[in-house]
């Protein structure tokens, strides 16, 4: 079975984010990247298959900054491949644009099922797996919190609100939205990400002509307005704890 | 969103029609809109991705709106981006908002982690909008008039996802949304060996703990503890958070709640919009030192 892991790098939200000159997207140049967290569990579920059902997991990512690192990263839990989608991403891009040029390189690979992260930060014109799979014209389930392969399908489930979920038989090959797996993602200690960097290499892909227009166009970005801010208590941990303490009380919340 | 539909089709000057694929019955709870459009019956009482989509693509197709209101959803992030991909019909998603300036529709999306906004509008004259649950007044929405019903068929297809059975959630240890104080905790909370500190706070306050979902998925608290888009939604006295940055996702299920009190080290975290009261300090110091306030105010 082949496994095809498709990651994206997005801002790192604990960093400030600032926005360009003109307001209409994000300063980029100083900005910090991250593997988005939840390609990460996708990547944990697709490791997960492979020790169950064997195969290989190849992980596709787009040539956007410290995207190396997440890609030998992915070597170091256990990926058996490595690619990464050439071209000038440091702009960030849209998701409809990811999940062409993650559609095309996917055409010319063998694969039986496909995970990505369910969403990211920044997935303004949508979820990439759902375009991506529209773009394959195979099937797609968002939100999977559970993957069973047997044979040609799998069986997958699928989370709504309240912890209920929906099983679904889906025919392969197909792609799944993860949005947790079974366990954690797994660690990979920084000693063997370096060994995996003098190690393995990373396979590079052109990217095909042509970006596909999300259609849509910024106006502007910006901070909410913060109207009915919270109001801060300032001071030590146990002058802050007195005031808290105090306001529960006036509220009759402590007896 | 009936409201907000309402509101869009009258500033348009159309029509609002509400697509409704599964039971018919439902219909006549959408009296906001002009027409509600039933696809299917009993047979498609069951969600399916790619049957859905097809349905919502055929109507679209035929009826041509100027505006497609889809929920952010479980079921809607399969709907939305799948139509919007199918029809080449630009998506605006995680919308907490929309309006209409000069004849033209403008989106208004949260993103990274609610942290900022995105007024957007679409290059061509048809789009799409997923919506978050919660932007709008569900009363708005509501409408003694019963809607004209059209009945329309679609061919039935289920491209490749086959609705097996709905799973029940396990049951709850605590049922959380019965609680009256709930001390939330959440990522910075950071080990599992830390939960005991957010225990310690509920018990002296005589209340339960829940969590946000990293908690959850992690395996440190069980799944009938969460709260969230996923878990359950709560509406306490008292909400306590610890550790939670308040992703949109979080504040779905707990924006009813009547105090909430949120600890962060981030002054920026969403958490501190809809919190009455906020401490920016390592919750390290914060929760313990709370912990013995109350346990001698006792």
């Amino acid at each position: 079975m082949n496994i095809i892991v498709c990651m994206r790098q997005v801002p790192d939200l604990v960093e400030e984010l600032e926005l360009n000159d003109d307001g209409t997207g994000l300063n980029r140049e100083y900005l910090k990247l991250g593997v988005n967290e939840f390609d990460d569990w996708a990547l944990e579920q697709a490791l997960l298959l492979k020790e169950e059902h064997g195969g290989s997991v190849t992980c596709l990512a787009l040539d956007t900054p410290e995207v190396d690192n997440t890609l030998f990263t992915c070597y170091a839990k256990g990926a058996d491949k490595a690619i990464k989608i050439e071209g000038d991403f440091a702009n960030g891009m849209t998701s409809h644009s990811a999940a062409k040029l993650f559609a095309d390189a996917i055409k010319a690979m063998p694969h039986d099922l496909i995970l990505t992260g369910v969403q990211s930060v920044e997935d303004l014109d949508g979820q990439v797996g759902v375009l991506l799979a529209t773009n394959l014209g195979i099937p797609h389930v968002s939100v999977v919190t559970g993957v069973q392969v047997n044979g040609k399908v799998a069986v997958v489930r699928k989370e709504y609100a309240g912890g209920m979920l929906g099983e679904f038989e889906v025919d392969l090959p197909a792609v799944l939205g993860i949005q947790a797996a079974k366990q954690a993602p797994r660690y990979a200690p920084i000693s063997k990400v370096r060994a995996m960097m003098k190690e393995k290499k990373i396979e590079t892909s052109a990217s095909a002509d042509g970006a596909t227009e999300a259609g849509i166009t910024i106006r502007r970005m910006f901070k909410p307005e913060s109207g009915k801010r919270a109001e801060m208590l300032e001071g030590d941990a146990e002058a802050v704890a007195s005031r808290v303490a105090e306001i529960l009380k006036e509220r009759g919340l402590v007896k | 969103m009936l409201g907000k539909g309402r509101e869009m089709a009258d500033a348009l000057g159309g029509k609002l029609e509400a697509a409704l694929i599964g039971d018919p019955n439902l219909a006549m709870r959408l009296g906001k809109a002009d027409v509600a459009v039933c696809v299917g019956d009993a047979a498609w009482a069951n969600f399916a991705p790619i049957a859905y989509r097809n349905a919502l693509a055929e109507l679209i197709r035929t009826r041509a709106p100027r505006l497609v209101m889809i929920a952010n959803t479980s079921m809607g992030m399969d709907l939305a981006a799948g139509v919007s991909a199918l029809l080449n019909i630009p998506l605006v998603a995680y919308c907490k908002n929309a309006r209409v300036e000069e004849g033209k529709i403008i989106a208004t999306a949260q993103l990274y982690g609610g942290k900022l906004l995105t007024d957007a509008e679409a290059t061509s004259d048809q789009l799409i909008v997923s919506i978050l649950p919660g932007s709008f007044s569900a009363d708005a929405g509501r409408s003694a008039n019963a809607p004209s019903v059209e009945q329309v068929a679609v061919t039935a297809t289920d491209g490749g996802v086959r609705f097996k059975q709905l799973i029940e959630p396990e049951a709850a240890d605590v049922d959380i949304t019965k609680q009256e104080i709930l001390v939330s905790v959440g990522r910075g909370i950071q080990s599992a060996d830390n939960i005991p500190l957010v225990e310690e706070l509920a018990a002296a306050l005589g209340g339960a703990v829940s969590a946000s979902r990293p908690i959850v998925d992690n395996g440190w608290l069980p799944k009938a503890r969460q709260v969230g888009k996923s878990g359950q939604t709560v509406k306490p006295k008292l909400y306590f958070t610890v550790g939670i940055s308040g992703a949109p996702e979080h504040l779905e299920g707990m924006r009813d709640a009547g105090l909430v009190i949120a600890v962060n080290t981030d002054p920026n975290a969403p958490i501190f919009d809809v919190a009455h009261y906020g401490i920016t300090a390592d919750l390290f110091d914060v929760v313990p030192a709370l912990t013995e306030k109350i346990k001698s105010a006792k």
